[in-house]
């Protein structure tokens, strides 16, 4: 089986052309580098993302967050679910961890911004 | 008990409260919407006509003129922005000149100063943007051009400093006749007044039928209107109409008294008395027109486009009287075009029908001036940084486009009769009405409202909180 | 008057990036005005993440990417002041500032770089018909609102035009609980990067109907629905097309125009291409010693761009400052030809660029398997074959020093067509 695939790993967007077997990418074409190919595999077998939120703190204030590497693409409304239930405390500083374990994806949330002094 | 209710905060509605409120007499003013100036008031042409188009010897030519010459007085009294731009009425084509000089006439024989025809080299050199199609006009230096939510606040806010009571947000469902007056059933709770004033502009029908037999129907005329960024607003420095020709009623082009470039309006008599949408044949009919009359409006330059209803009458004039059938009922109906102009004028007009009725003794202590908020970007540097001294709010530019400081919003929110509303802040201070059109305003607009009315941001509305299911249920 | 070397006008990406640039070649008198209560500008409410592959070689959110220059400024010791609105600039470089703190105030520069960034485009400007409700944002607008209020504007909602800020706004309000029915916009190919529509819209079921727009919007007071059209070649809605979807909020992502009132103020020449200041190879406008970068000049899509940009205005800016005579010789005009809107710079200094000329522009549509071309006359200076080139991406094209000796005409950009 082939499948078309739009690269995310660059804004360049390649186009990505994969054949598929047994739930396997065997071989991605149309990419210009490494990216693209590691992107087109784990797309096919377990699509992963990054998200970005915001959490907030006990006084409604986002803080922008993200999760620190990518987590299965199915668990995205679990885990913003689980960080708008985190309440923040500040000062937040750029990096600082505040959640461990996102829904149980074993990926930490981080701030993205130092917030408060 | 009132002695007098004035349903409808327009530019009518308010002249009238600020003239009563000159004698000893309990008055309200009352809207369905969360401010004044929310109908025809805030959706027009903005212009102060000089007074040749109405009817000699109509009530519209007696008030129109009388408006008009009252205007730059009242303006400097009031602090709201006026200028007499003059106008010109253009003739495309040399077989309807005639018309031209009847209106002229008609200009003399109404009293207003200073009308003539010019031929269309002379008309050019006043304003070289105009076409070459124009044949001839006639100049009439006394139009000017206002801004009609400073002028009606003004009215409002002097009248509220002088003891008129408004009552907002308050929708009259129905009106019964008592011993000693009327009893008003509104959204809000029964009013009792001895006099009431009808000057709910589109809706005046509906009211006027609440009381009386007499025979009466408002037509809501739709006008649509652009609005171009004031990097256009030179475009022309006088108001530009068109003489009516057999393609219909021509629309105009005007500067207007903050330095856009207004174009408009359509005239289309509808139905719906809520309908301000606008649509794209009525952009596209604004279009065609003003560039008949002005070559070079750059279309690109366009920030908004609204639409306005006028409240036409089925007598050709202004309806101003009272009720023979409904005795302390006063008509104030049927303010089309120039009923801006006319406002002081049907100010001065209602309190005489009233003190007629009621014989009020004058206050002596009535306050005849107002001051508006600063307008920051009007001021030097020298004057800014004394205001910025008392007041560091005003060293926060809050609307980048219009240089509206956070000083000018909060006292727009935070004066008597203050803003509630998005909009309500726009038209106090024009914070928003620039070129980006509150993009980057409005979140620090809303948190400004919120936190003087303790309400969530989400609540902050961007105009009028009137509900029509509300008001039906009540 | 207090009197600086440099003034940057603006403290977002570009602003920032400028500065440090200029303070690196010994520019230490010098200040940022940035209007907003932090630096970072825009980048402050783009949390989402994509930023800085080209710099850092890594993907940083906005306001990651933002903190990474607001430090280097700090500890450079790099002089900026907050909640400064700059309202005026006059053709010799005084600027007219507020603020709380100082209140009203004009100050001179020698040199000055203007980095003011973009506006969005504004629903009145757009000419949809119908009401004026509440519920109608700008993309923008509603981020703002979302990622630093904690506001959500409503539940259901459309979005027209599919600008970056579009899409990732359907990802946005997507994950804060609302249901975005459609993605709608004009053109027949999208104006966002081909990464967000896969990742903001195919990830979520979001619909991305081409060639539509918005033909009336319902409710008084309240949003109530919008009715969306197919519009033809000449983008006229085709009749019978219509279809009513109800949403409580809209927002637009209809474009971005650099925000350039000031520059008027001061007399610079603007391009009705990019409604950004004309400037030559080394960025500075026809006023000399001030010079544009990032989106003020042209809109960008990659905050990487404009910070690369924003770099060269800066040192360029510092060289004008210690002396170096401005651009000297006869200029060539660069143009933009067959399947190219604009070229930035739009002049040309053969005589004084540096080794290397850099030239953005835009395409007009949607070409591939073709070649980017640069020519003088009939010499050719440049070619570049691509796959694929689309009016979302700038194309960034740099040209040696030596191809540019002895040019004697106009210098012209195309796209070349593979033949069919």
């Amino acid at each position: 089986m082939t499948r078309e695939l739009t690269c995310i790993g660059c804004p360049m967007g390649c186009e990505l052309t994969v054949e598929v077997e047994n739930g396997l990418a065997v071989s991605v074409s149309g990419n210009t580098c490494k990216i693209g190919e590691n992107y087109a595999r784990t797309e096919i077998s377990a699509p992963v993302r990054t998200v970005t939120t915001t959490a907030l703190t006990a006084d409604g204030v986002p803080v922008p967050v993200k999760t620190v590497g990518n987590i299965p693409k199915e668990k995205i409304f679990e885990v913003v679910g689980q960080i708008k239930r985190t309440t923040v405390a500040l000062p937040v500083k750029l990096g600082d961890i505040i959640l461990e374990d996102a829904a149980g994806t074993g990926v930490a949330v981080a701030a993205t911004k130092s917030v408060g002094s | 008990m009132y002695d007098v209710a004035v349903i409808g905060a327009g530019s009518s509605g308010c002249a009238i409260a600020r003239e009563l409120s000159r004698y000893k007499l309990a008055v309200c003013v009352i809207d369905r919407e969360s401010d004044v100036c929310e109908g025809t008031t805030k959706a027009n042409s903005a212009i102060v006509h000089a007074g040749f188009d109405a009817v000699t010897g109509s009530l519209k030519a007696r008030l129109n003129v009388r408006g008009s010459t009252m205007m730059p007085e009242l303006s400097r009294k009031l602090d709201f922005a006026y200028k007499q731009n003059g106008a010109l009425v253009l003739c495309f084509d040399k077989e309807q000149t005639a018309g031209l000089e009847e209106l002229c006439e008609r200009g003399r024989r109404n009293g207003v100063e200073g009308v003539r025809i010019i031929t269309g080299d002379e008309a050019r050199e006043l304003e070289p943007a105009l076409t070459d199609e124009v044949v001839a006009a006639l100049y009439a230096p006394t139009s000017g051009i206002v801004c009609p939510f400073e002028m009606t606040l003004a009215f409002a806010e002097n009248a509220l400093a002088n003891g008129a009571e408004f009552r907002l947000s308050t929708c009259v469902n129905g009106i019964d006749k008592t011993d000693g007056g009327y009893t008003l059933r509104t959204s809000s709770g029964d009013i009792q007044t001895r006099v009431v004033v009808n000057a709910a502009g589109v809706y005046a029908d509906k009211l006027h039928a609440m009381v009386s037999a007499e025979p009466m129907k408002i037509t809501p005329r739709r006008g649509e209107y652009m609005l171009l960024d004031k990097e256009a607003g030179g475009l022309v420095t006088h108001t530009v109409f068109q003489q009516p020709t057999r393609m219909g009623k021509g629309i105009l082009v005007t500067p207007t008294v903050h330095g856009n470039l207004l174009l408009g309006p359509t005239a289309e008599d509808i139905d719906d008395k809520e309908n301000t949408a606008t649509t794209r044949s009525g952009t596209a009919e604004v279009r065609a027109k003003a560039q008949l009359s002005v070559k070079g409006i750059p279309f690109g330059k366009v920030i908004t486009g609204f639409t306005g209803l006028r409240a036409v009458g089925d007598t050709h004039d202004f309806i101003i009287r009272e009720c023979s059938d409904a005795k302390g009922f006063i008509d104030c109906a049927g303010i089309e075009s120039p009923g801006l102009t006319s406002a002081p004028a049907i100010g001065e007009y209602v309190r005489d029908i009233v003190t007629g009725i009621l014989s009020p003794e004058k206050k002596p202590d009535f306050i005849d001036e107002r001051r508006g908020i600063v307008h920051f970007a009007a001021l030097t540097e020298e004057e800014r940084n004394e205001l910025i001294k008392r007041d560091p709010a005003y060293g926060t530019v809050v609307c980048r486009c219009e240089t509206v400081t956070e000083g000018e919003i909060r006292d727009a929110i935070d004066r008597p009769l203050g803003a509630v509303t998005l909009d309500g802040v726009k038209r106090r201070t024009r914070a928003g009405m620039g070129r980006c059109q509150a993009g980057f305003c409005s979140p620090t607009t809303i948190a400004l409202i919120a936190e003087k009315l303790g309400i969530g941001l989400l609540d902050v509305k961007k105009n009028g909180v009137y509900e029509k299911e509300a008001a039906d249920n009540a | 008057m207090r009197e600086f070397d440099l003034v940057i006008i603006g403290g977002g990406p570009a602003g920032m990036a400028a500065a440090i640039a200029a303070k690196k070649q010994g520019i230490d008198d010098l200040v940022i005005f940035e209007r907003g209560d932090e630096l970072g500008g825009i980048l402050n409410q783009c949390i989402h993440n994509g930023f800085g592959l080209h710099t850092f070689k890594e993907e940083l959110t906005g306001p990651e990417y933002a903190e990474r220059y607001s430090d280097q400024v700090k500890e450079l010791g790099i002089p900026y002041e907050l909640g400064t609105m700059v309202l005026d600039m006059t053709e010799d470089k005084q600027i007219s500032i507020i603020s709380r703190s100082r209140g009203a105030e004009t100050v001179k520069a020698k040199a000055v770089v203007l980095a003011m960034g973009c506006r969005e485009r504004p629903r009145g400007a757009l000419g949809i018909a119908g009401f004026r409700p509440q519920g109608v944002y700008t993309a923008g607008t509603a981020q703002k609102l979302v990622n630093c209020e904690g506001v959500i504007p409503g539940k259901e909602v459309v979005i027209l035009g599919s600008g970056d800020i579009g899409l990732i706004m359907a990802r946005r309000m997507t994950l804060e609980g609302a249901k975005v029915r459609a993605v709608v916009e004009l053109m027949p190919y999208s104006s966002g990067l081909k990464r967000n529509i896969v990742q903001c819209l195919d990830d979520y079921g979001i619909p991305l109907m081409l060639s539509h727009t918005v033909i009336d919007i319902k409710g008084k007071r309240r949003l109530e629905g919008v009715w969306v059209a197919a519009v033809d070649e000449k983008n006229t809605p085709i009749k019978g097309t219509e279809e009513y979807f109800p949403c409580d909020t809209l927002l637009l992502s209809c474009g971005l125009i650099p925000e350039n009132e000031l520059s008027k103020s001061a007399g610079i020449e603007l391009s009705p291409l990019t409604s950004g200041p004309t400037v030559d190879e080394s960025l500075e406008t026809n006023i000399e010693g001030v010079f544009a970068c990032g989106n003020v000049l042209h809109v960008h899509d990659l905050v990487d761009f404009v910070s690369e940009e924003a770099v060269r205005a800066g040192e360029n800016a510092a060289e004008y400052i210690k002396g170096k005579p401005s651009s000297t010789g006869v200029p060539v005009a660069v143009k933009p030809a067959d399947g190219v809107r604009y070229t930035v710079p739009s002049r040309l200094y053969a005589e004084s660029a540096a080794d290397s000329v850099h030239i953005r522009f835009r395409v007009t549509g949607v070409f591939k398997n073709s070649a980017i071309v640069v020519s003088c006359g009939e010499r050719e200076l440049f070619r570049k074959r691509g796959r694929i080139f689309v009016p979302s991406e700038m194309q960034d094209i740099i040209i040696k020093k030596d191809k540019l000796s002895e040019l004697d005409g106009d210098i012209e950009v195309r796209i070349e067509e593979a033949a069919k």
